[in-house]
């Protein structure tokens, strides 16, 4: 019974706080709900905000610090898992900012909202800073379960009820995947690490009977397609449309932009320790960005809807992610390409930005409890709330790709790394693809500047300072790091010696 | 010999027998098929009505609850178990296993004190919205096309209120 062996790993508190800071503003945002439940939301809305700027301040606070991992292998502190998470707190300021507003005109403002939207951005946290897959699997999980939740937030109508529990379902389904892989790597390997695929494949020469390869290629196969559901790779997008659609307009946008972003972060550590195998998994990514593009930008097409052509638009952007992811990847087994993850992170923040900006103009259609999203819905929005339209503009010019915006110098990036892999081909996709897309925001654009309302306008709620703000600070920040791209990618880029411990195995105490 | 033979052996056995069972019942034994024995077995009363019958969440959310408490006692139990050795023997880490349980405790009862605060216990309460919640919206002009439900729990407090003015 007593085994004296049982010693706690040595762990790095200081690296944690973010996630600790992030969880106790959420645990406190509850605890006001529960001491003042019949009064507005007001005091939980500002607990949240600074409560978030407060995490976002304890991961500069150790922005400086050396690449190590702490938990004895569970928890990689460094500078990717750290803008990350910065990215991450950010969208959940945005969300916050702009939710209270929309809740209560779509008559939801429960406060039990607001510490859900943190403790899911507590799991992307965990998401994006482990190379444990077993953590891993715990943060996808906790940022998964608060989602569900959050979907069917409007349990009176049957599209939120719908959502949630397509969501529920194909999410769990989706988990049941990885975990299986997990499982499978870890019969290979013997480790949840992901060095441990690096380190078996080091050992293949003296293998050579027993060398289970197809165990791991099995077990990455699946983790992968865990993850394809999560970003919403085409032929694992289905239920992107209907929960996008479903869900309350701020739970989507928080969905759109923070999922994603985590599933990202987390298969970019996922594939750094595959690294050696890159020959087997590149190709099957490559033919998932493929149709991914294609299938998002056409569909987005032919939609009606506003909030599923941002659905599908999202579709089409998680394909362009996965451009950027191959590049990277591909480069790492080149001797003469040498490409951060700087080009993925840039995207990431640019389409977080678009993406929950326009997120948040769209929910002013919100009124007394009804919401209409179709496109005839923006009829004259321009006239009724200027600012958010004009934002708008900044946004939908952004997810196009017009010149002077984040969108723009993102996917200029993405194609400079495709190229430079020798992928001149997937560049050109992707450029095909953005003129696609083009279309389909324009016919937003048009609908909300250039149309005059019919018979029945749409009585669009009072803007509030919080979505005025969350507008602005989107388009401010897609216009900023268009123009300030180089001091950006300085600062996200890691230093010297964060770049080759990325590479290099985890201390020893993690594997056997 | 394959050492996962006996596996797969015990697999077919398995299925042969079950498969023997019920497809030499159903040619073996007699039929003499009566109303009352084709009817869904109801612990051996006359059925009544649909099974498909909604039931109230509120049978839900006791199971889960319970499924709570059985998992914190579960995990409890199996640290406490340790944790007398430990602080027998004077581990190194009993301390630190001591305050993670009370964080884990602390964020397990401040879950069981919303629950009780948002009424999940309460078999009469739903859990509707508060108008206060709504803010400025609550006494706007535009009217809501859904019925916006006063929670019972308020109710009451407004018709004592009335009552001692009167």
């Amino acid at each position: 019974m007593s085994d004296t062996n049982l010693t706690p790993a040595p762990i790095d508190w200081m690296a944690l706080l973010p996630i600790i800071g992030v969880t106790a503003t959420g645990v406190i945002a509850m605890i006001i709900e529960m001491i003042r439940p019949r009064q507005t939301n007001n005091a939980i809305v500002w607990c949240c905000l600074i409560g978030l700027g407060v995490s976002a301040y304890f991961v500069l606070a150790n922005w400086s610090r050396p690449a190590e991992e702490t938990f004895g292998g569970l928890f990689m502190n460094d500078r990717f898992g750290q803008v990350t998470q910065l990215l991450l707190i950010g969208v959940a300021f945005i969300t916050v900012l702009f939710s209270e507003g929309y809740l209560r005109e779509k008559r939801v403002p429960f406060g039990e909202y607001y510490p859900l939207v943190l403790w899911s951005t507590v799991g992307g946290m965990i998401m994006v800073a482990t190379r444990d897959l077993l953590i891993l699997f715990l943060g996808l999980e906790v940022l998964s379960i608060a989602l569900y939740v959050l979907a069917g937030l409007k349990s009176g109508e049957k599209r939120s009820q719908e959502a949630a529990l397509k969501y529920f379902l194909l999410g769990a389904f989706a988990s049941g995947f990885m975990l299986y892989g997990i499982a499978l790597i870890y019969g290979a390997t013997g480790t949840t690490h992901v060095t441990g695929i690096g380190e078996l494949y080091a050992l293949r020469e003296t293998l050579v009977d027993r060398y289970p390869f197809n165990v791991l290629y099995a077990g990455i196969g699946m983790v992968t397609v865990g993850f394809a559901f999560k970003a919403a790779l085409v032929p694992f997008h289905m239920w992107t449309p209907d929960v996008y659609h479903g869900a309350p307009t701020s739970v989507t946008g928080f969905m759109a932009a923070g999922s994603k972003i985590a599933a990202f972060a987390a298969l970019i550590r996922f594939l750094d320790g595959a690294m050696d195998l890159s020959s087997v998994w590149l190709p099957v990514l490559t033919v998932l960005a493929v149709l991914t593009m294609f299938l998002g930008n056409l569909v987005a097409l032919v939609q009606r809807d506003a909030k599923r052509i941002l659905a599908y638009s999202s579709i089409a952007h998680a394909g362009y992610l996965l451009v950027a992811v191959i590049a990277y990847s591909k480069a790492q087994g080149m001797f003469d390409v040498e490409i951060g993850y700087g080009t993925v992170i840039y995207y990431l923040l640019a389409y977080g930005a678009m993406t929950l900006g326009s997120f948040a103009v769209l929910s002013l259609t919100a009124r007394g409890g009804r919401e209409g999203t179709l496109l005839e819905d923006f009829h004259g929005l321009w006239r009724r709330a200027p600012f958010p339209a004009a934002m708008m503009l900044i946004f939908m010019a952004s997810l196009a790709g017009v010149p002077l915006t984040g969108g723009f110098v993102g996917k200029l990036l993405i194609f400079k790394d495709a190229i430079a892999v020798d992928m001149l081909w997937l560049a050109l996709v992707l450029a095909v693809n953005s003129v696609i897309s083009v279309f389909y925001y324009l016919r937003i654009v048009l609908a909300i500047v250039v149309r005059e309302p019919d018979l029945h306008p749409t009585r669009f709620a009072a803007v509030n300072p919080g979505l005025f703000a969350a507008c602005g600070i989107c388009g401010f920040l897609l216009i900023w790091i268009a123009v300030a791209v180089d001091p950006f990618m300085k600062w996200i880029s890691p230093p010297e010696q964060h770049a080759i411990e990325l590479r290099e195995s985890p201390p020893e105490s993690s594997v056997e | 010999m394959n050492p996962y033979l006996p596996i797969v052996l015990l697999l077919v056995l398995a299925a042969v027998i079950c498969t023997a069972m019920v497809t030499l019942s159903w040619l073996l034994g007699p039929k003499r098929i009566t109303p009352y024995k084709s009817a869904p077995y109801e612990c051996g009363v006359e059925p009544v009505g649909s099974a498909r019958e909604r039931f109230p969440i509120k049978f839900f959310l006791v199971a889960m609850l319970f499924i709570l408490f059985d998992i914190e006692v579960v995990f409890l139990w199996s640290w406490m178990a340790v944790f007398r050795d430990w602080t027998e023997t004077g581990h190194p880490a009993a301390a630190y296993s001591f305050w993670a349980v009370m964080v884990y405790m602390f964020l397990w009862f401040l879950g069981d004190a919303y629950v009780i605060r948002s009424g999940a216990l309460d078999w009469e309460v739903s859990a509707t919205l508060h108008p206060a919640k709504l803010g400025d919206l609550a006494e706007g002009p535009e009217v809501s096309d859904e019925p916006r439900p006063v929670p019972p729990s308020v109710a009451p407090a407004a018709a004592e209120t009335a009552g001692s003015a009167t």
